[in-house]
């Protein structure tokens, strides 16, 4: 096929297909999914993003291994926000991090990775004085690196931590992962993926190298894999107290 | 005797003003310096971290900006409330009120990450952040305060003073409570996250404003030799103690209340009992330096008449308002996040820790830029402008005085009789 005759991005055939793999694999594993589909639909060049869609993630805690971190790792690869030399490890980035919980009452514990998620009403918006935060319509929540002036007060309305202040001048960023001195930073959900049609970077890592506990998808689409298992099994948000309704579940505490 | 105070000069000539400007300048230098390296650099050469995420600069920053607004409480008791006795340091309230928060905002601007994008901040507003709105409660304060001065000191003008004033006040409390809620709109953090910050820095805002009011015009007056009167001190040092004591208990309104709230304990427990450096801060700092010292030397009555009480009290309760910053600003962010309460949380970066956080030397002298801004501003102002009383003796000032004189008279008269 040439690229003229190549048919555009056809989204029906696409959840068919997601359709019939999660079928397939609840069969494999009943509680959730061992293989994450693909999300819903990616977006055309051009084409405005809206609020049909809330992209969002499912973490399985009871997959997610302690000292496993697929995840971190695939996410420092895709952002390469690993790389300021001369910050103390304290002012490095840590755009996803895993937290190992323990209830002293029961002694349960569990492992979790944590990133910014997605809130539908987020703080770091709220509070940001330019605009800079933002949510997208689509429950993206992201910083426009343009008009961020670094005055940290999403940080510190973060209830998360899930935002890094960049402390030093940093080189080889990727094109499509803008980063700079003197700016806020945080997950992106991976846009430039998602926008693609493709997975985030810490679910495909997941999916294929470790325990197949995160499941990304369109929240909103009663039919996507994400929507099917948040529909069955019980799932909970971090600090839903807060009453953020972040965008990334949880099951499995 | 005339009863007239004329508005003068500094009256401070020669080498004498040029090398205090000098030292003054001096401090400016470091403080640019340090701006220069924090901005070059980044904020890698700071104690700053991705945990404590606002630091000394902006301890600073909110206590002079915050004192600020206090500053020109004397300003709005002439005007607004009209009180003459304080007409004649009204103009220089306003200038030490325009001081303190250029001197403020110059350290909050150079702190930013990206402080070349002033004119971002200035063109681009999200109305829903305390901050866009700050933006214009701090310039418009400074625009309004400037007039206020230009309608006291210019003749013609006069009559619309009182209705500055009033605008001036109301716009100064809209400045705090913009300042507090920086704080009390933040729901993430246990230490912040509560109504009471508005107030609070409202009434702490009075008592360092005062402070550093009360320091410009003895130091002033001391050092241009002029007539400093009982009468006006001492109901200075008067209202000095009503603001520390309305801070203290406001302090102690906001810990008891969040005694009671379950939820909030840990935080309580972690500031009162076992923080470390900002339980220390908070008891000896905060309370017994910033409440305590002065609420005993300004009412006890071996001390309270003293003027070097007077002005040392100034000094504890602005060393209280530094440490009160500090235990609120870094203590508030040391303290570890909630993800899970009840639970246990580690990880590999700082979760359930009390991060770490030590000011760099580029810091401080970020922040004693602001301090420097603020003492040049108002020693220009003063050698430039006419706004300090030439005396404020007790004659001019006391409307009793002939009348207490008498009465003193008759009683040495009396005395020498018996």
């Amino acid at each position: 096929m040439t690229a003229s005759n190549r048919k555009p991005h056809d989204p029906g055939r696409r959840r068919l297909l997601t359709g019939a793999l999660a079928a397939a694999a609840s069969v494999i594993a009943p509680g959730i999914l061992l293989v994450a589909p693909r999300p819903a639909a990616g977006r055309a060049p051009g084409e405005p993003v809206t609020d049909r869609v809330r992209w969002g993630l499912l973490i399985d805690t009871t997959r997610c291994e302690a000292g496993c971190d697929h995840c971190i790792t695939a996410c420092r690869t895709e952002h390469d926000w690993d790389n300021a030399p001369h910050s103390r490890p304290d002012q490095q980035a840590q755009w996803i991090r895993k937290l190992d919980v323990h209830n002293p009452e029961t002694g349960y514990t569990f492992s979790l990775p944590m990133m910014c998620q997605h809130c539908e009403n987020p703080p770091c918006a709220d509070v940001c004085p330019t605009g800079a935060s933002f949510r997208r319509a689509d429950g993206i929540v992201l910083v426009d690196k343009h008009i961020c002036i670094g005055c940290r007060y999403c940080m510190i309305a973060c209830p998360y931590k899930a935002r890094s202040f960049v402390h030093e001048t940093i080189g080889g960023q990727k094109p499509y992962s803008p980063r700079g001195k003197g700016t806020v930073e945080s997950c992106t959900l991976c846009v430039h993926r998602v926008d693609a049609g493709r997975l985030p970077a810490c679910v495909e890592a997941c999916t294929e190298k470790a325990g197949g506990a995160m499941v990304f998808g369109d929240l909103n689409d009663p039919g996507s894999e994400i929507s099917r298992t948040v529909s069955r099994i019980a799932t909970t948000q971090v600090r839903a107290d807060l009453g953020l309704d972040p965008g990334v579940l949880y099951h499995g505490f | 005797m005339s009863k007239r105070i004329n508005l003068d000069h500094l009256g401070v000539q020669g080498p004498r003003f040029y090398v205090t400007l000098g030292w003054v300048g001096l401090l400016l230098l470091i403080g640019a310096a340090c701006a220069l390296v924090m901005e070059h650099e980044g904020h890698v050469v700071t104690g700053m971290n991705n945990q404590v995420i606002w630091g000394t600069p902006h301890v600073f920053a909110v206590f002079l900006i915050v004192a600020a607004s206090g500053a020109l409480n004397v300003a709005s008791i002439s005007s607004v409330f009209g009180k003459q006795m304080y007409k004649p340091l009204a103009p220089l309230s306003t200038v030490v009120s325009a001081a303190l928060l250029v001197g403020g905002l110059a350290v909050l601007v150079l702190d930013l990450g990206r402080p070349d994008r002033l004119t971002v901040a200035m063109t681009h507003y999200n109305f829903k952040s305390i901050f866009a709105w700050n933006i214009y409660l701090y310039t418009g304060f400074l625009l309004i305060i400037l007039a206020y001065l230009w309608m006291m000191m210019e003749r013609r003008m006069q009559p619309h003073a009182h209705g500055a004033g009033v605008v001036a006040l109301l716009w100064r409390l809209a400045l705090t409570t913009g300042t507090g809620s920086i704080f009390g709109f933040v729901i993430a953090r246990q230490a912040y996250d509560a109504a009471v910050m508005a107030p609070m820095f409202i009434v702490f805002s009075f008592a360092y404003g005062l402070a550093a009011f009360n320091l410009v015009v003895m130091g002033i007056y001391t050092w241009t030799d002029r007539d400093l009167g009982r009468f006006v001190t001492y109901r200075m040092r008067s209202m000095l103690r009503l603001f520390v004591g309305a801070s203290a208990y406001f302090t102690a309104l906001y810990h008891l209340t969040n005694l009671y709230a379950t939820e909030h304990h840990a935080w309580e427990r972690f500031v009162l009992m076992d923080g470390g450096p900002y339980t220390t801060l908070f008891w000896v700092g905060q309370v017994a330096i910033g409440y305590l010292a002065p609420l005993i030397l300004l009412f006890h009555p071996g001390t309270r008449d003293s003027y070097a009480v007077i002005a040392a009290s100034s000094l504890l309760v602005i060393a209280g308002g530094m440490s009160q910053m500090y235990v609120t600003i870094v203590g508030g962010q040391a303290f570890p996040l909630v993800l899970f309460p009840g639970m246990e949380v580690s990880s590999g970066f700082y979760d359930g820790v009390v991060a770490a956080y030590a000011p760099s030397a580029w810091e401080v002298g970020l922040g004693l830029l602001g301090v420097g801004v603020a003492i040049v501003i108002i020693l220009l102002s003063a050698k430039t402008l006419r706004v300090v009383p030439d005396n404020l003796a007790d004659r001019f000032l006391d409307p009793d005085y002939d009348k207490t004189q008498a009465e003193l008279a008759e009683e040495r008269e009396l005395a020498q009789m018996g």
